[in-house]
């Protein structure tokens, strides 16, 4: 097997038309995945600009309000137009309907019409970038952001026509979930990414309209001047908090629950092995999504509210950390007596569970109520939410990307700079940020475009692990372009892997399967299967 | 109780400190372990059980149910502790003793200012006795700020619409910094201020000088001493150097270009409206954004910050001979 299928979801129907008015799931997903992808590159340029201004105190490269901008679209392009949707919307409508057995989602239009109001989106929040930015960061706090006279009501919109594109997609997944899955699959034999993508959408359609509803209540006092939230007005600044986070904190866990559900899959795969606790990291992503609603006021310790209120909180917090940690060590046990494979999407799962875990246990120094007041706004955050969203959710993209890249292409990238550029991200991530936790710790605020010199030394170590870090994401774009166009053939199923997605041809034809596939065995049967990597060897 | 610094935290030196430090050593120490047991296991099982050329059917078990109640419960019993624990010290952090000082803040774009029960008011300086409790009721004249002493281990936003309210008993006589955290703009990374932490008999001569205005000095004096302490210097150079505002060398008695498109001497009046009521005539190029001295400063300061800014103009003069 070293052709590719004459055949094929990219050639079948041809032209550019087909692309814009295709209803296959697998095109939206690739369509999807150039967008995201573009907003990475962008929210990566400001982040490596920041950065650089960072390496010495006062003026490097960039004035204080330019600065203010940079720092504000860097997170919120990589939160609203990057996470969110990454892997949901580019991974989870590529496989989803494969890994079920389906030929396409429910409502393939409404999947359709879910990307072209993303980029409605992005196109408000570009032609905010170009008329002046925002300076408020990506939390948009009031009254500082009905006061900036900055572009707030074209970004703000724009998030706010993202949500739909995010409520599309997770509804679209909830009833192609319930109503698709091949013959035999019952709710225990669903994969266990389905499992997140599942708890993922619950939250997109439930908590998404509450970002909505306050963005438009800000637009709302800054165009007519009504007093919700300013108050010069008569409104409540902090009120203003408690209704972003009570979306933004769910929104956490959109951007980690389907990291989680890769991380699932790679670490079975690549270990040949039975996923250990299956039910257990079901039931722990149901858990994490109705526990992550109830938990948004420890994001406001310091802000005043009361301390009945902090201290419930403050339980809440700790309780949702826990299913987490029963994640972790699920993981690590599924590793026990397997069969382990090293190539770079199994690299890329072993990163998350190094990083992870760092990420997840520096959040117990926040949830504890005393230390956070201690650690609040530092960058002992900055840093704890990259090890959670860049150390979590972007490694377990990026095992993701080299996981399913074969599935997308019919071919396989170069095993050698995959592992070249992996090592790259590990070693540049931990010298950027876990610098930051002692930074933080040591008292540095964050948001700040100038500095005491006491900080000057870890600044610049910080500084100079972006370098590192920027330098592997240029040789995996390298790697990854030339896999598409010269790339070895990789055939079904180069992975050795039992879920349904493996058993159609790469990259697979118009509607997915020749005959819709019947459930034989379970998706992790390790113990009953071995399964055959179809990969020519050669090196 | 005073700590010493650690690679992570900086030293302490409030009557908190020692408590919040004992919790933030003990998550991480309880971190480390089970960030090393994670790590280490994992390392072992993939060199122990890398593929071998010829893969076979893997070991089937799925489930042990007595490990899966042991790291349920465990971490639990864990997180109970540290929850109760560093809930105590914050109702601590929020109970201020009766006996306090109170000391009035006002945050405001971009500085600090302090209003003492005897009537003294000081600019992004604080000036406290040691070992006594110092509550600070706290205000904002525009957007949150948040007022955050690392040393002391305590921060508390500082809200446009409500007073909010912390307290502190410093353990040792010095210098500690003192940061806004909460984003407020151009000027926030500037917004640094000092707590100077005196022994009792020291506060009081500071309290005694303070009720006088600038005794002993000549106005040019008084006025660059007021040129700090009350933070003109965040947003005016005096070297000519360009900052969020126009700088003061060589502007007194220059005609300078306003944003209406007015032209304007730069004169003793134009100086004391723009200290008092800053909007009214912007220079062009600048955001109006500097906040009103009305209330912060006493007549006999704007006298001397005009006559300050006068004898700019003269060291001009000099150089350019």
């Amino acid at each position: 097997m070293n052709k590719l299928p004459d055949k094929s979801y990219l050639n079948d129907p041809k032209g550019l038309k087909s692309w814009l008015l295709t209803r296959d799931h697998k095109r939206i997903g690739l369509m999807y995945l150039y967008a995201i992808m573009t907003a990475f590159l962008l929210g990566g340029i400001f982040a490596m600009i920041i950065r650089l201004e960072l390496l010495s105190p006062g003026k490097d490269l960039i004035d204080a309000d330019t600065y203010n901008q940079f720092f504000t679209l860097h997170g919120a392009i990589m939160i609203f137009l990057f996470i969110i949707p990454s892997i949901p919307a580019a991974f989870g409508n590529f496989v989803l309907p494969l890994m079920i057995g389906a030929k396409d989602v429910a409502f393939p239009r409404l999947n359709l019409a879910s990307w072209y109001i993303y980029i409605l989106g992005s196109l408000f929040a570009l032609y905010s970038i170009i008329t002046g930015a925002v300076d408020t960061g990506w939390t948009f706090y009031t009254p500082y952001s009905t006061e900036t006279t900055t572009s707030v009501i074209s970004m703000t919109l724009g998030v706010f026509i993202l949500g739909f594109s995010s409520i599309f997609t997770g509804l679209n997944f909830i009833v192609t979930i319930h109503k698709l899955r091949a013959p035999g699959m019952t709710w225990f034999k669903m994969p266990l990414f389905v499992w997140a993508l599942y708890a993922t959408a619950i939250i997109q359609v439930l908590a998404t309209p509450v970002l909505g509803i306050t963005l438009i209540l800000l637009i709302i006092e800054r165009v007519v001047g009504i007093g919700i939230f300013d108050p010069a007005m008569g409104g409540d600044p902090v009120l203003y908090q408690h209704f972003f986070w009570f979306y933004s904190h769910p929104a956490v866990y959109i951007m980690i629950l389907p990291g989680m559900g890769i991380i699932s899959e790679l670490i079975s795969v690549f270990s040949h092995k039975k996923i250990f606790g299956y039910k257990a990291i079901a039931f722990s992503s149901l858990g994490i999504a109705f526990v992550s609603f109830l938990v948004w006021g420890h994001h406001m310790f310091v802000s005043g509210q009361s301390e009945l209120a902090a201290m419930i909180f403050s339980f809440l917090t700790f309780f949702v950390g826990i299913p987490s940690g029963i994640k972790v060590f699920n993981w690590v046990t599924t590793m026990y007596r397997g069969s382990i494979s090293l190539e770079a999407p199994m690299l890329y799962a072993l990163s998350f569970l190094f990083l992870f875990t760092i990420g997840g246990l520096t959040g117990i120094f926040l949830g504890a109520l005393s230390v956070d007041v201690h650690l609040h706004d530092t960058y002992f955050i900055v840093a704890h939410f990259h090890y959670v969203m860049m150390g979590g959710t972007v490694m377990a993209f990026l095992g993701g990307l080299h996981y399913w890249w074969p599935k997308f292409w019919g071919r396989m990238y170069s095993e050698f700079w995959a592992r070249i550029s992996v090592a790259l991200i590990f070693v540049g991530f931990n010298v950027t940020f876990f610098s930051q936790f002692i930074l933080g710790s040591q008292g540095m605020p964050r948001r700040y475009y100038n500095y005491l010199d006491q900080y000057q030394p870890l600044h610049g170590f910080s500084t100079f692990g972006s370098w590192i870090l920027g330098l592997g994401f240029v040789v995996m774009a390298v790697y990854l372009i030339h896999a598409i166009f010269r790339g070895k053939v990789a055939g079904a199923n180069p992975w050795g892997a039992l879920t349904f997605e493996w058993t159609t041809p790469s990259p697979p034809p118009h509607e997915n399967f020749d005959k819709i596939p019947t459930m034989e065995h379970g998706p992790y049967d390790y113990d009953k299967i071995v399964p055959r990597s179809t990969l020519a060897e050669s090196d | 109780m005073d700590t010493t610094g650690t690679i992570f935290l900086p030293s302490g030196h409030s009557t908190i400190a020692g408590e919040v430090d004992a919790l933030f050593n003990f998550i991480l120490y309880a971190s480390i372990v089970l960030f090393l047991l994670v790590i280490f296991l994992s390392a072992y099982f993939v060199i122990r059980y890398r593929r071998q050329k010829e893969a076979g059917l893997t070991y089937g078990k799925d489930h042990n149910i007595k490990l899966e109640i042991a790291w349920t419960l465990i971490p639990t019993i864990l997180i109970i502790i540290v929850f109760v624990w560093g809930f105590r010290t914050y109702l601590k952090m929020h109970i201020v003793p009766k006996d306090a000082i109170e000391i009035k803040v006002t945050g405001q774009k971009w500085f600090w200012s302090f209003e003492y029960p005897e009537g003294v008011t000081s600019v992004n300086e604080i000036v406290v006795p040691e070992d006594k409790p110092v509550k600070l009721l706290m205000s904002s004249k525009d957007v949150i700020h948040s007022f955050f002493v690392p040393n002391f281990r305590i921060k508390m936003d500082v809200l446009p619409n409500r007073y909010s309210v912390t307290w502190f008993e410093a353990t040792n006589a010095g210098e500690y910094n003192l940061f806004c955290t909460e984003f407020c703009g151009t000027g926030h990374s500037e917004m640094i201020g000092k707590v100077r932490v005196v022994s009792e008999r020291e506060y009081a001569e500071w309290l005694q000088a303070g009720t006088a205005v600038g005794e002993g000095m000549t106005l040019e004096e008084f006025g660059a001493k007021l040129y700090t302490s009350k933070a003109c210097i965040t947003c005016h150079s005096i070297d000519g150097s360009v900052g969020t505002g126009p700088s003061f060398k060589g502007k007194y008695g220059e005609t300078e270009l306003m944003a209406s498109g007015d032209r304007v001497k730069i004169d003793e009046n134009y100086i004391r409206e723009s200290i008092l009521n800053p909007q009214a005539k912007v220079v062009a190029g600048y955001a109006p954004v500097m906040p009103t001295y009305q209330g912060v400063l006493k007549s006999r300061e704007v006298d001397a910050l005009i006559e300050f800014i006068k004898s700019l103009q003269e060291e001009a003069d000099t150089e350019n001979e």
